[in-house]
């Protein structure tokens, strides 16, 4: 036991004097955090849009007015002829062009229906859709201010309550992502890397013919980092209370312990690459190739899993970060107990329990 | 020019010779683009929804069924109270609930007016926003239905003015986010593997102490940076050539521009990205900092890339921010002229600031690259 | 100006921060000369043979290898020495012949050179069977003694040999001199550092580097003398001890 002391020992001053990696280690989740915290959003604000208006009377001019002056547009240029709007669009230059007809006024008085085109650019689908809507919204408002004299009959009115997220805000769904990006691609790099750096280098020979065991050699160099994620993991979510005001609704104890489950589970992982691979170049590429696009696209942080091909969603379960962003979510924004996320949580632990036996039996093998 | 032949055949060799590294070069990001571009959809389908019927009338299970019949949402129970759904919300099982209070019918009847009670879980506050329009969608259509059915010819009505709105998508009819994430994941790929691999490069050599040996010949510094990264440019264009006919033949993504431009746009792309990874390789010592940089890198260029979440949605200082983004241009640059069709003067104006990158990061890079200590 | 001289050393001094790793050193190589650079493990041998070939910026001093400065023309240098690090330093993934070709290659050999010399180099080494083997696969002697070939492959005037017996047995030690010899009868000039004493016996003259100072220098015979010792060995233990 004093010898595996000393040995946890020796790996924290390896760590603790390369000042340069210790720098991009914690300063890096800082600064990504509160870039993305702050700039990731899905909601449009001031997108650039222009207006082709055929009718140019006092109607038009009051809808231009009313969409200039909400915060979603900005009117950014006037177009004359419907030949011009193809090469607005491959300037890329709006996203959008509002085409009125022709005697819009005329038309809305004598047969109480007018028409504009909502022209969207649609190479960017969530975009184009959005501002179609957003508009659309606009424009209901304003016809409701119109028809104010006409008394509607047998109207059901939805009343909406948005639960959990009262305000709509992007932060609540990308600050769990990041946080679970960040932890996931630090410790299973960091690992990967240190165990095959070793192996390299040929130093994990001597390691593995000291009296030390084999396992006590792996918890030894994942013990380290163990410690470093855990303190990035608090910084993470400081950061997340007291800069993105998050709630955490549920108990800080227990999102603690899972998120040391997590934690543990990447490193796990880390560990498993390092065991089929010889030299660090290899762990490197199969921790960045092989984990950084399948964690950001498939676990939920920035798109819906179920609206993914059911093969997909298949899939996306077998990625740990998935089930751990389901946890932060349900702590953090809904304030559920361990009889919420216990499932989410066994599969996680299953997982891990997976990568480490999996990792014991390879290095058993290597060495015989 | 022989020496550089001879590094970039050294190089090639190595690279080849590798046979764990081969498989993650060439057929995991073609793997990751066919399967991961299926999952990049901001579509809301499938929503879960659950539904509170107090009313039990004829009213209220025709209003139940309008929703049993829109794609949009899968209807999956009906809860006895509130507070079941409410820990079904918890759990995560269900999205929207749907409450039809008492005398729903009766109500509505007689005061010709009534509410419905929708609870959204607006964690993903963006997707909430699209549910409760395909709620209030639903609902409306529903009301006139009701109102043509209920309303007597005595009942005087004057028509209302309507403003009718007739959405337009160019480029992408159908809203397909293939398309659209197609040529945008390739041009991760492709930055991903030329900068992981650049920029471990030269200091996988410092690591070994072969750069040593390289740096006491008389090789010049331009023969063997540009020796070293040859072939990285070269990966990187035959990944993005078979990428390409990938999102064709699978993906039927069009390609409306010319095929040279987007060609000489990525040529000097990989430029830049080669320039940062060799950047990255002169000012580390071990490969673990060069990758943390590399991936610190990569996860802010894609984040801000306007892939994802678009960049004018973000706050000024970060829209500037992306001005120094090299992905950003590659992905306007790939979809105006593959969807676009955007020709030479229209991408002009990103050529020029990827040019301009090129040159000072690869001149920082030679600059800073040190033959002697 | 003495042209036999293919190393001139004036005072020339490295400091790291506060830390003075060569003190102003001074010393001459003539042609064709074994020089036998020694010392104890750290005392700055390796740092001041860096200076030598071109890799690392002196502070202060003066140094003149192959007739060019080290200052002003390291490039120069470049051409006219060969270099062998303790670090084995050929590619391990590359096999014998392509790392021939390769370093051939960046040194600006013609094609036609490069075959004569490697077909030459993998006789005389005996290493046809491994010809197409991956270096990585060899024992380390063998590498060794490759890697030496291969430092000569553009017949430069000045060998810089850097620990080049570390770790190898005495039956390869001795094949190794042996090389060295031949190497230095066809007029190369060898400068090696080492700490196996018995080594500094082979050499035409020996200096003896401590803490960065070079405190005694010339033939083993007269240096036996001089410090009335019986091995050479006896004569480091004398000036390591002060």
């Amino acid at each position: 036991m004093k010898r595996f002391i000393g040995f946890i020992k020796k790996e924290f001053y390896h760590i603790f004097r390369d000042r340069r990696s210790l720098f991009i280690l914690f300063g890096m989740p800082i600064a990504q955090i509160l870039l993305f915290g702050f700039a990731i959003t899905n909601e449009i604000n001031n997108v650039d849009i222009a207006i082709l208006d055929h009718s140019k009377d006092a109607t038009t001019k009051e809808i231009i007015n009313k969409i200039a002056s909400s915060k979603y547009f900005s009117i950014k240029q006037m177009v004359n002829r419907e030949a011009d709007i193809a090469s607005v669009f491959k300037k890329g230059q709006v996203k959008a062009v509002l085409n009125f007809e022709k005697d819009f006024s005329k038309n809305l008085i004598k047969e109480h229906k007018a028409t504009i085109q909502i022209i969207t650019d649609a190479t960017d689908p969530n975009t184009a859709n959005t501002i179609s809507n957003y508009v659309n919204a606009i424009l209901q408002k304003y016809q409701k201010e119109l028809n104010k004299d006409i008394t509607m009959v047998y109207q059901i009115v939805p009343e909406t309550r948005m639960v959990y997220n009262p305000e709509l805000k992007s932060v609540y769904m990308f600050v769990p992502g990041v946080m679970t990006i960040i932890l996931m691609l630090v410790s299973a790099m960091m690992t990967s890397i240190s165990i095959t750096r070793e192996k390299e280098l040929g130093t994990m020979e001597i390691l593995l013919v000291s009296p030390l065991k084999p396992i006590q050699v792996i918890i030894g160099k994942v013990f380290p980092y163990i410690f470093l994620s855990i303190i990035n993991a608090v910084i993470i979510v400081m950061l997340s209370i007291f800069i993105f005001k998050m709630p955490v609704q549920g108990s800080l104890f227990l999102l603690g312990l899972e998120s040391i489950l997590f934690i543990i589970s990447a490193l796990a992982l880390g560990i498993l690459i390092s065991t089929i691979s010889a030299t660090q170049q290899t762990a490197m590429m199969i921790s960045l190739m092989g984990l950084m696009l399948p964690v950001i696209l498939l676990s939920g942080f920035i798109f819906p899993i179920s609206s993914m091909p059911v093969p997909l969603q298949v899939i996306s379960n077998i990625i740990p970060a998935k089930w751990f962003i389901i946890i932060i979510k349900g702590i953090m924004l809904k304030g559920v107990g361990l009889q919420f996320i216990w499932k989410e949580t066994l599969i996680l632990l299953g997982m891990t329990v997976f990568f480490m036996a999996l990792s014991v039996k390879k290095y058993k093998i290597r060495l015989e | 020019m022989k020496t550089i032949l001879y590094i970039v055949q050294k190089e090639f060799k190595q690279i080849f010779r590798n046979k764990g590294m081969l498989p993650i070069i060439f057929v995991l990001p073609l793997l990751q683009l066919v399967i991961l571009s299926n999952a990049a959809t901001f579509e809301v389908k499938h929503i879960k929804f659950g539904y509170i019927d107090k009313d039990r009338t004829s009213t209220s299970r025709a209003l139940v069924e309008k929703f049993n019949a829109s794609t949009y949402f899968d209807v999956l129970t009906n809860f006895p109270s509130e507070a079941l759904a409410s820990s079904a919300m918890l759990k995560g099982e269900v999205d929207v609930v749907l409450e039809i209070p008492h005398y729903f019918e009766r109500d509505l009847q007689k005061e010709k007016y009534n509410t419905l009670g929708v609870t959204i879980n607006a964690i993903d506050g963006a997707a909430a926003g699209v549910e409760n329009v395909y709620v209030t969608q639903i609902v409306q259509r529903f009301n006139q239905n009701l109102k043509v059915e209920l309303l007597q010819v005595s009942d005087q009505q004057i028509q209302p003015i309507t403003i009718e709105t007739i959405p337009l998508f160019w480029y992408n009819e159908t809203l397909n986010y293939k398309t659209f994430m197609v040529p945008g994941i390739l041009v991760l790929l492709v930055t991903m593997i030329t900068l992981f691999l650049s920029g471990m490069n030269i200091v996988r050599e410092k690591e070994i102490g072969t750069l040593e040996q390289i740096n006491v010949t008389p090789i010049k510094k331009s023969q063997f940076i540009i020796g070293k990264l040859f072939p990285f440019w070269v990966i990187g264009m035959g990944l993005l050539t078979v990428g390409l006919i990938l999102a064709k033949l699978i993906f039927h993504v069009p390609m409306l521009g010319s095929l040279p431009l987007m060609y000489l746009y990525t040529s000097i792309y990989i430029l830049v990205i080669l320039g940062i990874g060799l950047f990255i390789s002169n000012f580390t010592e071990t490969q673990q900092q060069a990758m943390f940089i590399a991936w610190f890198f990569t996860v802010i260029f894609i984040l801000m890339s306007g892939l994802f979440t678009p960049i004018e949605s973000m706050p000024k200082w970060a829209q500037l921010f992306t001005e120094f983004n090299p992905i950003k241009y590659f992905v306007e640059v790939m979809r105006m002229v593959m969807l676009k069709g955007s020709g030479f003067m229209d991408i002009l104006p990103q050529l020029l600031k990827t040019l301009t990158y090129a040159v000072i990061m690869n001149g920082l890079a030679v600059w800073r690259y040190r033959k002697t200590t | 100006m003495n042209n036999n001289k293919v190393i001139q050393v004036e005072g020339l001094t490295k400091m790291f921060g506060y830390f003075t790793a060569v003190n102003a050193i001074t010393f001459d190589v003539e042609k064709g000369e074994i020089f036998g650079f020694l010392g104890a493990n750290g005392a700055g041998k390796t740092t001041a043979m860096k200076m030598l070939i071109g890799i690392s910026n002196p502070n202060s001093g003066k140094a003149k290898v192959a007739g060019f400065d080290v200052f002003t023309h390291a490039e120069d240098i470049k051409k006219n020495i060969g270099y062998m690090s303790q670090k084995f330093a050929l590619y391990d993934d590359l096999t014998v012949k392509e790392n021939i070709t390769f370093f051939g290659g960046i040194y600006g050999l013609s094609r036609k050179r490069i075959k004569e010399k490697s077909a030459v180099l993998i006789e005389e080494l005996e290493l046809e069977k491994v010809a197409n083997k991956l270096v990585g696969s060899l024992p380390l002697g063998w590498k060794q003694k490759l890697s030496f070939s291969v430092s000569l492959l553009h017949d430069p005037k000045i060998v810089f040999l850097d620990e080049p017996t570390g770790g190898v047995d005495p039956i390869t030690r001795r094949q190794f001199w042996e090389m060295i010899y031949k190497a230095a009868d066809q007029g190369t000039t060898v400068f090696v550092t080492t700490h196996y004493m018995d080594e500094a016996e082979y050499c035409d003259r020996v200096s003896i580097m401590v803490n960065g100072k070079i405190e005694a220098l010339d033939t083993p015979k007269k240096l036996k003398e001089q410090f009335k010792a019986e091995t050479m060995n006896d004569v480091f233990l004398k000036l390591a001890r002060g």
